[in-house]
C-alpha cells in the first residue's frame, strides 16, 4: 500500500489536534511541553491496537468529528462517550474496529466526558519537530498537523502508517473504563511555595468546593471558589510543572495544564497528580471539585505504575 | 556552589540559587544546568533556568527524588564558585533598526529620560545584556539591565499586535518578540533578525546565560538584512 494511504477530514469538530505524548527538552526555549490533555484514554486506545506508548492519535474535544477512511485498518476511539458509527451502525467505544477503504467514521457529541482520542493502527504520521513530538500547541502557533498550532480543517489529509501488522479485536473490560459523570476528587501534593500560604488557607482549599471554570483551556484549568491569599502575591519569574496551582492575586487557583507557560510568577500552592489530570480532562466547566492531601512517593508510585503498564505492556 | 531545593511537582524539582535578580547569579545557574544536562542525559526531560532559579523535570523511570538530588549535588559540588570570565566572542550582537516608523514608544522614553534619540539609541547600544529567562512565548528572551534612564514601565494598554522582531522596553529589562503577538512593552526598534524559527536546529537564537549587546544599523542595512516595514 502506497504511503499515501490515511484518513480524510470530512467534519474536523470543534476542537481536533494530533497529540502524542508531548515534547520533551524544549521549556527552556519558552516553548511549551504540550501533549494529549487525558494519557489514560488516549494510551488505552494506541494499545488496543498495538501501538507503542506515545504513538500519535487524534484528541477530538466535544466531539462532532466526521471521518472517512482511505485504506482497510483498525481503529480505537476511548475517552468521552460519544455515539460513535461506521457507515451509521453503532459501534463500540473502548475497544479494536475493523475499518475499510471508503468507510465514514463519525462520533456525536459527548453525553459524558469532553476528549475522544481516535487511534489508527500504527499511528498517524505526523512531521515530528519541536521535542521530537508532533504535539499541537494552539496558544503557541507551533506543532500539529500544519506546523502552526491548528486544529484540523474540513478536507485535511491524515496519513497513515499502513503497513502495520493486524491485530487481534479485543474490548476493554467494563471495570477498567472510567465513569466521567462521578464527583471528582483530585489529588494534591502540598509543594513549591505551600508554605507561604497558611494552614487556614490550606485548610480552606482542601475543605471546600471549587467549580471548573468556563474560561479554562489547554493552559490552564480555571477555578471559582473561596479565596486563597499568600503572604506574598509575586514571585521571581521560574519554571513551571505540571499540574502545578498558581494563585494569582484575585486567589482563584489555576491548575497549570500540557500548554502552560514556562515560567511564571504566581505562589504555587502544590501540584495535582498527573493520574488525576487525565481525570480532570474528561470534566466539562461547571464541575464540582474536591482535593486530597497525598505524598509524593505515594504520587511517584501511581505514576510509575502508569507508565510501567503501557510502555511494556503490549 | 551555594543552593537549595524544593520539590515543585510529581517529577519536578526546583534548584534556587539566591533570592534576588543578579547577573552573576544568572551565569551560574548557566552553568549549573549545562553541567547537569550534560551529566544526566536523558534522566532529565527537561530543564528551564529562569532569574534565580532552575527546575529540573526528571523521568520517573529512571529515578525518585533522592536517587537524583544525590546526583545533582555531586555534579554542583564539582563547579567552581565563581564562573569563568566571558571573553568578548561570546556576545552575541543583535543588529536593531531605531527608528519611531518600527518603534513608535522611542519619542516618549527620549522625553521621559530627558535625552535625545540619539542618546537613547547610544545608551541602549553601550549596555552588554544578560539573557536572565526566556519565557512568555518561544523563543522571548527578558534582558538585562538597561541603564536606569531608561526603565519605563509596561504602557497601560497592550498593543492587540506587536510585529515580529519589536524591540521594547519594560521597566529595566529589555526584549524582542520573536514572532507577532499582543504586547505591552515600549517599543524603540526593530531587528531584521528571526529570533525563534522552529525548522532551525536551534530554534530560539538566545538561550538563558548568555550575553547580548545591540547595533544600530541604518533603514538601508535593516533592509537589506531582510527587515520588514509595513
Amino acid at each position: 500500500m502506497s504511503a499515501q494511504a490515511g484518513f480524510h477530514v470530512t467534519k474536523p469538530g470543534f476542537f481536533t489536534l494530533l497529540q502524542d505524548e508531548g515534547r520533551r527538552g524544549v521549556m527552556h526555549m519558552g516553548l511549551a511541553s504540550g501533549g494529549t490533555m487525558d494519557r489514560h484514554a488516549w494510551a488505552w486506545a494506541n494499545h488496543l491496537l498495538g501501538n507503542r506508548y506515545g504513538a500519535t492519535a487524534l484528541e477530538i474535544t466535544f466531539g462532532g468529528a466526521t471521518f472517512t477512511s482511505g485504506l482497510n485498518t483498525q481503529i480505537a476511539v476511548t475517552g468521552a462517550e460519544v455515539q460513535l458509527t461506521v457507515n451509521g451502525q453503532q459501534k463500540p467505544l473502548w475497544s479494536t474496529i475493523q475499518i475499510e477503504t471508503g468507510d465514514v467514521v463519525a462520533l456525536s457529541a459527548p453525553r459524558a466526558g469532553v476528549r475522544c482520542y481516535l487511534a489508527v493502527r500504527g499511528g498517524f504520521v505526523s512531521e515530528t519537530h519541536l521535542g521530537n513530538s508532533c504535539a499541537t500547541v494552539f496558544r503557541e502557533g507551533t506543532g500539529g498537523l500544519h506546523g502552526d498550532g491548528s486544529p484540523l480543517r474540513e478536507g485535511d489529509f491524515l496519513p497513515c502508517n499502513a503497513t502495520a501488522p493486524p491485530v487481534v479485536n479485543r474490548t476493554i473490560p467494563n471495570h477498567w473504563i472510567p465513569d466521567y459523570s462521578t464527583p471528582l476528587t483530585l489529588d494534591v501534593l502540598l509543594c513549591a511555595q505551600a508554605e507561604r500560604f497558611s494552614a487556614t488557607a490550606r485548610s480552606t482549599f482542601f475543605a471546600n468546593t471549587y467549580t471548573l471554570s468556563p474560561q479554562s483551556d489547554r493552559m490552564g484549568a480555571r477555578l471559582a471558589g473561596p479565596t486563597l491569599e499568600a503572604s506574598e502575591r509575586q514571585l521571581i519569574s521560574e519554571g513551571t510543572s505540571l499540574g502545578a496551582i498558581q494563585i494569582p492575586a484575585d486567589g482563584q487557583p489555576i491548575i497549570l495544564l500540557q500548554d502552560r507557560q514556562t515560567v511564571g510568577g504566581y505562589p504555587k500552592l502544590g501540584a495535582v497528580t498527573p493520574r488525576s489530570l487525565d481525570a480532570l480532562a474528561q470534566r466539562p466547566p461547571g464541575t464540582r471539585l474536591h482535593f486530597r492531601e497525598t505524598t509524593l512517593q505515594s504520587a511517584q508510585q501511581a505514576e510509575r505504575q502508569f507508565l510501567t503498564f503501557f510502555r511494556t505492556a503490549r | 556552589m551555594q543552593w537549595r531545593c524544593e520539590v515543585t511537582g510529581i517529577d519536578t524539582l526546583t534548584l534556587y540559587f539566591g533570592d534576588r535578580i543578579d547577573v552573576a547569579l544568572t551565569e551560574k545557574i548557566h552553568l549549573a544546568s549545562e553541567a547537569l544536562a550534560r551529566n544526566l542525559g536523558p534522566r532529565l526531560i527537561d530543564t528551564v533556568p529562569s532569574y534565580t532559579s532552575l527546575l529540573l523535570r526528571y523521568d520517573l523511570l529512571k529515578d525518585d527524588y533522592s536517587s537524583l538530588i544525590a546526583d545533582v549535588t555531586a555534579i554542583l559540588d564539582d563547579l567552581p564558585e565563581r564562573p569563568e570570565e566571558r571573553n568578548e566572542a561570546s556576545i552575541i550582537e543583535i543588529p536593531v533598526f531605531y527608528h519611531s516608523s518600527v518603534g513608535p514608544d522611542l519619542a516618549a522614553i527620549a522625553k521621559r529620560a530627558d535625552l535625545t534619540i540619539d542618546q537613547v539609541i547610544q545608551r541602549h547600544c553601550q549596555q552588554v545584556y544578560q539573557v536572565f529567562a526566556i519565557g512568555f512565548a518561544p523563543g522571548f528572551a527578558y534582558l538585562g539591565e538597561v541603564a536606569p534612564e531608561l526603565a519605563a514601565p509596561r504602557l497601560a494598554t497592550p498593543r492587540p499586535k506587536v510585529p515580529a522582531g519589536s524591540l521594547g522596553i519594560a521597566d529595566q529589562q529589555t526584549a524582542i518578540y520573536p514572532l507577532e503577538s499582543p504586547g505591552g512593552w515600549n517599543l524603540i526598534g526593530r531587528t531584521p533578525l528571526t529570533m525563534f524559527d522552529p525548522h532551525r536546529e536551534q530554534p530560539s537564537l538566545l538561550r538563558a546565560g548568555q550575553q547580548v549587546r545591540f547595533r544600530a544599523i541604518t533603514r538601508d542595512e535593516f533592509l537589506a538584512l531582510g527587515g520588514q516595514i509595513e
